[in-house]
């Protein structure tokens, strides 16, 4: 048995199988107003247990001073490259560590070991979405006691994400200028649950309508407390204001022992 | 799709809860912000329930409707969508009181 969850061997694998044995008690809508059952009271959040999960890797982390961000996006909005650089610019000053989720492939986890950071792959197969379960799991093969920051890469997707906490300190939504600027209209649990927006590829702007202010205006509205940066991962262009965020979080995780 | 998983985490609780019975029927509370498609759970759970103490068992959803205050002007209101503004004072300052649940409300087992 995991002694981090709990959770069996066969757990990772909800497979019902064939040897369970079926009741011949029919479909009845009927069957389940039947009088006589007993009603039990039972007021739990379906997520309840990836909360819990959840709770445990924020608390992980926290014992480990280790910065942790969720990124999230659609498809192609450049999260790998960005992640590519940030990681290149960092690695000086910063010790990383990467979790790449995807549904299939190690693409993205290939390109991330080439920046010399140790990264681990999640394949969700036909899930949409990482789940803490998955995420402490994955934490558990880095050495925690020599990181300061934990980047994990979420599976491209604007809606399912948003509801699964990780133990991350914030999520971070990357919009690329070539998606429509509501987006944060169109997917607003996303952007209402991050707490960062980067807006990737500001690079392309002249050869596009995106209008910076009105897309700036759309995520403040669905997130009034929302940090914008705007960056291009590819020019370099913004980046620094984006390490600064990161590096004023990252030595605030640290005790103040270390920094004397 | 995140609703399968969902699904499951529902049948999970309410296995832990139902004792052994089998459940004739779960009650969900869903907030129409949770981000949840009811039509894809009820989807869902006829899979998700072969073989289990659910199996034939009846769902029913409550689906709470979202109820906001204005952090500047304190109006309480109903909220369609997170980008609705205040009716009072026209702020987006708006802090979600309902809306969001997703919640295995109660079962009724044999």
């Amino acid at each position: 048995m995991c002694t981090t969850c709990g959770c069996g061997p066969e757990e990772h694998h909800h497979d019902h199988g064939d040897d369970h044995h079926h009741h011949d008690h029919g479909h009845d809508p009927g069957v389940g107003g039947a009088p006589g059952g007993k009603k039990i009271s039972i007021e739990t959040d379906i997520l309840a247990r990836n909360n819990r999960l959840a709770a445990g890797n924020r608390a992980l982390f926290a014992a480990r001073n280790l910065f942790v961000l969720n990124l999230v996006s659609s498809p192609g909005s450049g999260k790998t490259t960005l992640l590519e650089k940030t990681l290149r610019d960092l690695s000086g000053t910063t010790r990383s560590a990467v979790i790449e989720g995807d549904q299939q492939t190690d693409n993205d986890a290939v390109r991330i070991a080439a920046t010399g950071v140790p990264v681990k792959q999640i394949n969700t197969g036909a899930g949409c979405h990482l789940d803490a379960h998955m995420v402490g799991h994955a934490a558990l093969e880095f050495d925690l006691d020599n990181l300061d920051l934990l980047l994990i890469e979420n599976v491209g997707n604007l809606v399912c994400p948003a509801s699964f906490d990780l133990g991350e300190n914030h999520k971070v939504v990357v919009l690329s200028v070539t998606e429509g600027e509501d987006k944060p209209l169109k997917y607003p649990q996303m952007f209402h649950a991050a707490d960062v927006m980067l807006l990737n590829k500001t690079d392309l702007l002249p050869h596009l309508d995106f209008d910076v202010a009105k897309c700036r205006e759309m995520a403040k509205r669905v997130n009034p407390g929302i940090t914008i940066f705007e960056v291009s991962a590819k020019t370099g262009a913004g980046m620094d204001d984006w390490y600064g965020w990161l590096g004023e979080r990252i030595r605030g995780q640290r005790p103040a022992t270390r920094d004397q | 799709m995140h609703e399968l998983s969902l699904t499951q985490s529902v049948v999970e609780i309410c296995e832990q809860n139902a004792g052994g019975r089998r459940v004739l029927s779960v009650t969900l509370e869903l907030g129409e912000l949770s981000g949840i498609v009811p039509d894809s759970v009820e989807f869902c759970f006829e899979a998700c329930t072969r073989g289990t103490l659910l199996e034939g068992a009846r769902l029913i959803i409550d689906r709470v409707a979202p109820k906001g205050i204005c952090r500047d002007c304190k109006a309480e209101f109903p909220v369609s969508a997170y980008y609705d503004s205040c009716p009072s004072c026209g702020g987006f300052t708006v802090e979600l009181m309902r809306g969001e649940e997703m919640r295995v409300k109660e079962l009724e087992v044999e």
